[in-house]
């Protein structure tokens, strides 16, 4: 698995969605389930996937799908 | 006098501030006192909660028009709030949602806020005491409600506010839902002490939580365990936080090593870290443990709130009288709820158990007096805060036709069943017919349920096989 199928996973593992949903308007702020738990969740599981450890500002700016990617490109998560 | 009459005499005071709005208690005082004029008569308000201006003076105004009101979840699910408006009949109905609602006309308005009434004269008794309702576990969706009345909320505020020495320069930041009743706490002793309340929904994970606090100089605020699990992840110790005065935790076990890593950071940055215990059905708090002692007794939730008192019970219903030996929790003192509801025809009823609380928690206490929960006597969880009753999971799922067993820790329900087809029947069920998060459960396939020679479900086994 790649990182992008991994990335994509555990989008649809946490907030229980179909790959199709995966798009520029997956956003916090549209997403039900993507509260302060989701949030807590889906951080943990990217970091413990990628074995990296977001700071306190990549982690509160995390808040939508295709901006999550350029936060991890970052920590050396590459998505090409 | 009760906190939520006559707010003239700190009228400069700022009250409520949300987003760019602050109002002062004089302003207040006149909204409250527009809002009573548009109650005919004493009749049951349901009021859908929101950390807003308008949640809190509405709310206000209805204890201040002695209107008795059901608080209900935002989030409700449609289904639950249309059975709750079957059972309790409420003429009046406060909300802030666009969406008609069947059986009601919108009658008037208040900003945001929508005063919808029943379009049926309803009538029926409604005890003279009864002034808030709450729902039990908020999240298995239950119509069960508890009954307070007006004297358990005035004195658990002051019991509140005496041990946490809540003063008018206070300012508390709402992390908490409005109709839970640990968020309505905070509400009730800020009111009470004419303190500032900055009314959001944000989180930890946000800036805009760090911002208000800094802002506004928040001195308080408080959470669950899942709470102080965010605060620990997003570094609180190294926030902008020198504002606060105290913290408080409530909503279940903090666990040992929080418990422990919050008290002593708390203490190098001279907060007062205060761990507290309560439910719904003694209106909010039955204990506290006072910020001194809390290095001193990590894992323990204190000792009763002033003016109430707790003992212990053993199984034949002896009061235990050396420490160290565990019993059932019994709390006393006028916070101890009027009792349940099932209907509004319950909505009548006095006091059904005195001012004497069982309150399921195994407890013990130690040479000092200082109580620690050490098991419970009812099979229930705490999900992020909130009491699941794994029977009502059990019936909930029977009721949907899946036939499952609920076990679990607090923040992991597990929900087993025995066929591969039930397993996605399960968590839809749960996710749509209840409020539990998808994060605080699971729903396991198991070959099968383990019982003992007189039929009863071993649980512990259950679980261990998981």
């Amino acid at each position: 698995m790649n990182n992008l199928e991994q990335y994509d996973e555990i989008f649809m593992e946490t907030f229980g969605v179909e790959k199709s949903a995966l798009n520029e308007s997956f956003i916090n702020e549209n997403v039900d389930a993507w509260d302060s738990i989701g949030h807590m969740n889906l951080l943990a599981e990217l970091e413990e996937a990628f074995d990296i450890t977001l700071d306190d500002d990549d982690l509160m700016n995390f808040e939508s799908y295709e901006g999550g990617k350029d936060i991890l490109k970052k920590y050396g998560v590459n998505f090409d | 006098m009760e906190f939520w009459k006559d707010f003239s005499e700190a009228s400069d005071k700022v009250a409520l501030i949300e987003d760019e709005k602050q109002i002062k208690y004089g302003q207040l005082e006149e909204m409250v006192n527009q809002l009573i004029k548009k109650y005919d008569n004493r009749k049951l308000a349901f009021l859908v909660c929101t950390n807003t201006i308008e949640s809190v003076a509405i709310y206000l105004s209805l204890l201040r028009a002695q209107i008795p009101v059901v608080l209900i979840n935002e989030h409700i699910e449609n289904e639950l709030l249309a059975q709750l408006i079957d059972l309790y009949k409420p003429f009046y109905f406060w909300d802030n949602r666009s969406e008609e609602l069947n059986g009601y006309h919108k009658a008037d308005s208040f900003e945001r806020y929508n005063l919808r009434m029943n379009q049926e004269d309803i009538d029926y008794p409604i005890h003279e005491e009864l002034g808030v309702l709450l729902t039990t576990s908020g999240s298995t969706g239950s119509p069960k409600l508890v009954r307070q009345s007006y004297k358990n909320i005035q004195s658990n505020t002051d019991s509140i506010v005496t041990y946490l020495n809540i003063t008018d320069s206070d300012c508390a930041l709402t992390t908490l839902p409005m109709h839970y009743t640990y968020g309505l706490s905070i509400i009730n002793t800020h009111i009470a002490q004419r303190a500032t309340l900055v009314l959001t929904n944000a989180t930890p994970m946000q800036k805009k939580f760090w911002s208000l606090i800094a802002e506004h100089k928040v001195t308080t605020f408080g959470g669950v365990p899942y709470t102080y699990e965010m605060l620990k992840r997003v570094h609180f110790f190294n926030k902008d936080i020198d504002s606060l005065r105290y913290l408080t935790q409530a909503g279940g076990r903090l666990g040992v090593d929080l418990h422990k890593e919050f008290a002593e950071g708390c203490a190098d940055h001279n907060i007062d870290f205060v761990v507290m215990y309560g439910q719904t059905e003694a209106t909010a708090r039955m204990s506290y443990l006072p910020p001194q002692k809390t290095l001193e007794k990590i894992g323990s939730i204190g000792i009763a709130i002033p003016n109430g008192k707790f003992w212990l019970i053993d199984e034949n219903e002896n009061v235990i009288s050396e420490p160290e030996i565990a019993g059932e929790l019994i709390y006393q003192g006028e916070n101890v709820t009027m009792g349940y509801a099932q209907s509004f025809a319950d909505l009548n009823l006095g006091y059904d158990n005195g001012n004497v609380l069982h309150t399921g928690d195994v407890a013990k206490y130690d040479k000092e007096g200082y109580f620690y929960i050490v098991g419970r006597k009812k099979r229930f969880l705490k999900i992020y805060g909130n009491r699941i009753n794994l029977d009502e999971v059990e019936k909930i799922l029977k009721q949907k036709g899946v036939d499952a067993v609920a076990c679990g820790k607090d923040d992991n329900l597990k929900v087993c069943v025995l066929q591969d087809a039930d397993k996605t029947k399960a968590e839809e069920v749960l996710l749509n017919n209840t409020n539990i998060p998808r994060f605080g459960m699971k729903v396991y396939v198991v070959n099968e349920i383990p019982r003992n020679s007189s039929g009863k479900i071993m649980y512990t086994e259950l679980e261990n096989s998981l």
